[in-house]
């Protein structure tokens, strides 16, 4: 080993955690349900738990379809008695305030994400709560501008928009879904993810603490019955959601044919396309932030990657290579770049698709860096010896777990490419300018990341083609959802 | 079946037979219904297509989409005007057509001249829809981020009921013009605009497959519109696919897009928002070297 192995003594690093001690948690957390915290009717009371320890951090709410009710109809009365009738630049006015109280509480609710969905800290503290607090900031200046937004158009509210987010981005995914809604005069039930339910939580007090009017904010902890519950709640105008195709399907089976508008985030399987021309050591460091961001939890990771044969074997070796020097472990330290895998019944599916990848006869390598005993982690793992059919090739799994083909032609690889339900996102690496554009306009993606992977940014819509969805969050395009384009003549 | 007024010779009467891939089968079914004009005379005798012919009439367009989205803007906005040519051309004919089946002489006249008016409408739009809704993102990294349309591929559409052309022309010229290709199934109770206006497509040069057009029973054929694997979106113009736990539901199949037309007037429909609905956003990020 030479000296300059990353793997070597001399390139550990000391611990480096993130301080706990100025985060205040409650002991129970209750319903937010017209501006003020109460209690579920059934009191019934679940536990969200730290995934890198296993211990308990706090007690939540859980809903029952009467709960959901009582939002949905708060909601209503919010939206039609302030909120829909608020002048649209004094509601932009609530939202740029709560852009900066979340960026005046950024750290505590990075570390307070951290805790309770096991996300290394350094993407809490520089991605997610970063972008959270942008969101808002950027949707709170469409407030009084729509028709800018849609030319020729009056775009007025829909009313209610239930919206039901997933674990791997929980305060982020609630400023998606709430700024848009917010700056558009709709008001809101947020369902947050029973193994997340925190930050929503924490953002609940922050909207009381703004002072928004009672009722534009309900946010409504519970687990899949809840969401089921809102979903079929007959007094909501919109539904969205963000989480697995599975689930966007039922969704869509209850609301297709009914006035309940809906758009869906679904699941990806996303190719990552890398030419024999790409810079390589660049393209290496691509694929490992696309797949092993936020421990693989995202639906738009980059969990196919797809090298041209004359590159394959040296890539391989640098990919192998740089993995080992990932740092699996606490996700409160700040060198740790792959945290905890969000809760156990996570981690058991990700365990069932490495065994299963192994069955179907492909070689597994997984870096052997140390691991903690207590929590729930998973080494970062790829899978050579795939084909198409293969269904950890096929299927999301949604941790640390890369597939690798190869491919001879351009054809060879926008085929592979595009052979997938799924159509939320692609990466393209490769010198050509050309090639870049051949390729990002014949995958069948919404995102497309060239020569760079898993960027996000309040401007820039988001969203996929074919089974990864519906609609658009995000840019001005993510404010279609949440208005009715009323115009002269053309419509009822 | 009618005879000339004007001279005792027998009128060549038109067979009305599907159109898809560019040419016009019978359905592979054998099957018709008979259509009944007044005083419930035969009008015609019209293909009633089956699954089968709408499974026929997808594999037409998923062939012919990509050329057809490869296409330049500019092209496909002459062709869409050449089908306004060929329409203007043969207004007379769809005039007499639509009162054959029922509208009065003037309603029939203003929706043949509506109709042609529209797809001069939505061809001009060809190469400008695109600059309406597109974006250049401000992301704050160091970035290019563009946001642009693409066709979300083939589309089915559920022509309204009532207005057998101009409803037609408005969901067909919105959906091509934007890089789609078609199936659509014409108006059950007034089927034959649609059937004479697959005859205009053919001759305004549209390439075959690109609009497939078919008759049929709507009871029928719903749920096959909706379910079906390789159809990316389902316009409905009416309410009767689209009642809850109806056959909308089968969309969930395939996350199938589903565009609800049915509370649209056709009459004031010229709207670019429409080419929107059955375009997908597609966001690409670029470094911006430092």
């Amino acid at each position: 080993m030479s000296d300059n192995d990353p793997t070597s003594e001399t390139w550990q690093y000391a611990a480096a955690p993130e301080a706990t001690d100025h985060i205040l948690l409650d002991e129970r957390y209750e319903l937010f349900i017209g501006g003020r915290f109460v209690a579920p009717r059934k009191h019934d009371y679940r536990e969200t738990v730290n995934p890198a320890t296993e211990d308990s951090l706090a007690q939540w709410a859980a809903a029952d379809s009467d709960d959901i009710d009582t939002a949905v109809k708060a909601a209503r009365k919010a939206q039609r008695s302030t909120w829909g009738k608020m002048k649209p630049a004094e509601r932009g006015k609530y939202l740029f305030r709560i852009a900066r109280m979340i960026q005046e509480r950024a750290r505590e609710f990075a570390v307070i994400e951290s805790m309770d969905g096991g996300k290394p800290i350094r993407e809490s503290r520089d991605v997610d709560v970063p972008l959270a607090a942008a969101h808002f900031f950027y949707y709170a200046g469409w407030a009084d501008k729509l028709t800018y937004a849609f030319p020729g158009t009056d775009p007025q509210p829909l009313g209610v928009a239930g919206q039901i987010i997933p674990w791997n981005f929980p305060l982020l995914m609630a400023a998606w879904k709430i700024a848009p809604a917010l700056a558009t005069g709709n008001t809101v039930v947020l369902k947050p993810a029973e193994t997340t339910p925190l930050t929503a939580l924490k953002l609940a007090e922050l909207v009381q603490e703004a002072d928004l009017p009672a009722g534009v904010v309900n946010v409504v902890t519970g687990d899949g019955t809840a969401g089921a519950a809102l979903v079929a709640n007959g007094g909501i105008d919109k539904l969205a959601f963000t989480g697995s195709t599975a689930v966007g399907r039922e969704i869509q089976q209850r609301l297709a044919g009914t006035t309940t508008r809906y758009t869906l985030e679904l699941g990806g399987k996303a190719a990552n396309i890398v030419f024999a021309d790409a810079a390589i050591d660049e393209a290496v460091e691509g694929i490992v932030n696309a797949i092993f961001f936020n421990q693989g939890h995202v639906c738009c990771a980059g969990s196919r990657l797809l090298v041209q044969e004359s590159v394959a074997d040296e890539l391989l070796a640098k990919l192998k290579s740089r993995m080992a020097t990932l740092v699996v472990g606490d996700p409160l330290d700040k060198n740790t770049d792959i945290g905890a895998i969000n809760s156990r019944e996570q981690w058991q599916r990700i365990q069932r698709y490495l065994e299963l990848g192994v069955d179907e006869g492909a070689s597994l390598y997984q870096t052997d860096s140390p691991i903690p005993e207590r929590g729930y982690y998973c080494a970062p793992s790829l899978f050579t010896g795939v084909s198409q059919s293969h269904r950890v090739v096929q299927e999301e799994i949604f941790g640390p777990v890369l597939t690798v083909q190869t491919f001879r032609t351009f054809d060879e690889g926008l085929t592979k490419a595009n052979n997938t339900p799924y159509g939320l996102s692609g990466g393209v690496w490769t010198d050509k300018g050309s090639k870049i554009f051949k390729m990002s306009s014949q995958l069948r993606a919404g995102v497309i990341w060239a020569n760079t992977f898993n960027k996000f940014d309040p401007t820039a819509p988001f969203g996929g083609y074919k089974e990864s969805g519906v609609g658009r969050e995000g840019g001005l395009h993510g404010l279609d959802a949440y208005v009715e384009l009323g115009r002269r003549g053309a419509r009822r | 079946m009618s005879r000339d007024k004007e001279s005792p010779r027998l009128r060549v009467a038109k067979t009305y037979k599907l159109f898809i891939g560019g040419r016009f089968p019978r359905s592979e079914s054998g099957r018709y219904f008979a259509l009944a004009g007044s005083g419930g005379k035969l009008t015609a005798n019209v293909s009633r297509a089956s699954r089968k012919d709408f499974r026929d009439a997808v594999v037409a367009a998923r062939a012919a989409q990509s050329a057809w989205a490869a296409s330049s803007a500019y092209l496909r906005g002459q062709i869409v005007y050449r089908i306004a040519e060929m329409l203007e051309d043969r207004s007379s004919q769809f005039a007499a057509e639509l009162r054959e089946q029922g509208r009065s002489q003037a309603r029939s006249r203003a929706e043949v001249q509506a109709s042609i008016d529209r797809l001069v409408y939505f061809a001009g739009w060809a190469d400008k829809y695109q600059q309406v809704f597109s974006s250049v993102n401000p992301v704050a990294s160091s970035h290019f981020c563009f946001s642009l349309l693409e066709p979300m591929g083939v589309v089915a559409v559920m022509a309204p009921e009532r207005s057998a052309l101009l409803g037609l022309v408005t969901n067909i010229a919105a959906a091509i013009i934007g890089g789609n290709t078609v199936v659509a199934l014409a108006s059950e109770s007034r089927p034959l605009s649609a059937i004479s206006f697959a005859e205009v497509l053919q001759a305004g040069d549209v390439p075959a497959g690109v609009v497939n057009v078919l008759t049929g029973y709507r009871a029928e054929l719903a749920e096959h519109f909706a379910s079906h694997m390789d159809v990316n979106a389902l316009v409905c113009c009416d309410d009767d696919v689209l009642p809850p736990e109806g056959p909308a539901t089968g969309t969930a199949n395939n996350i199938k897009r589903l565009v609800d037309r049915s509370a649209l007037d056709w009459r004031s429909s010229a709207d670019p928002y429409l080419i929107r609905e059955t375009q997908e956003t597609k966001t690409t990020w670029h470094p911006i070297a430092s």
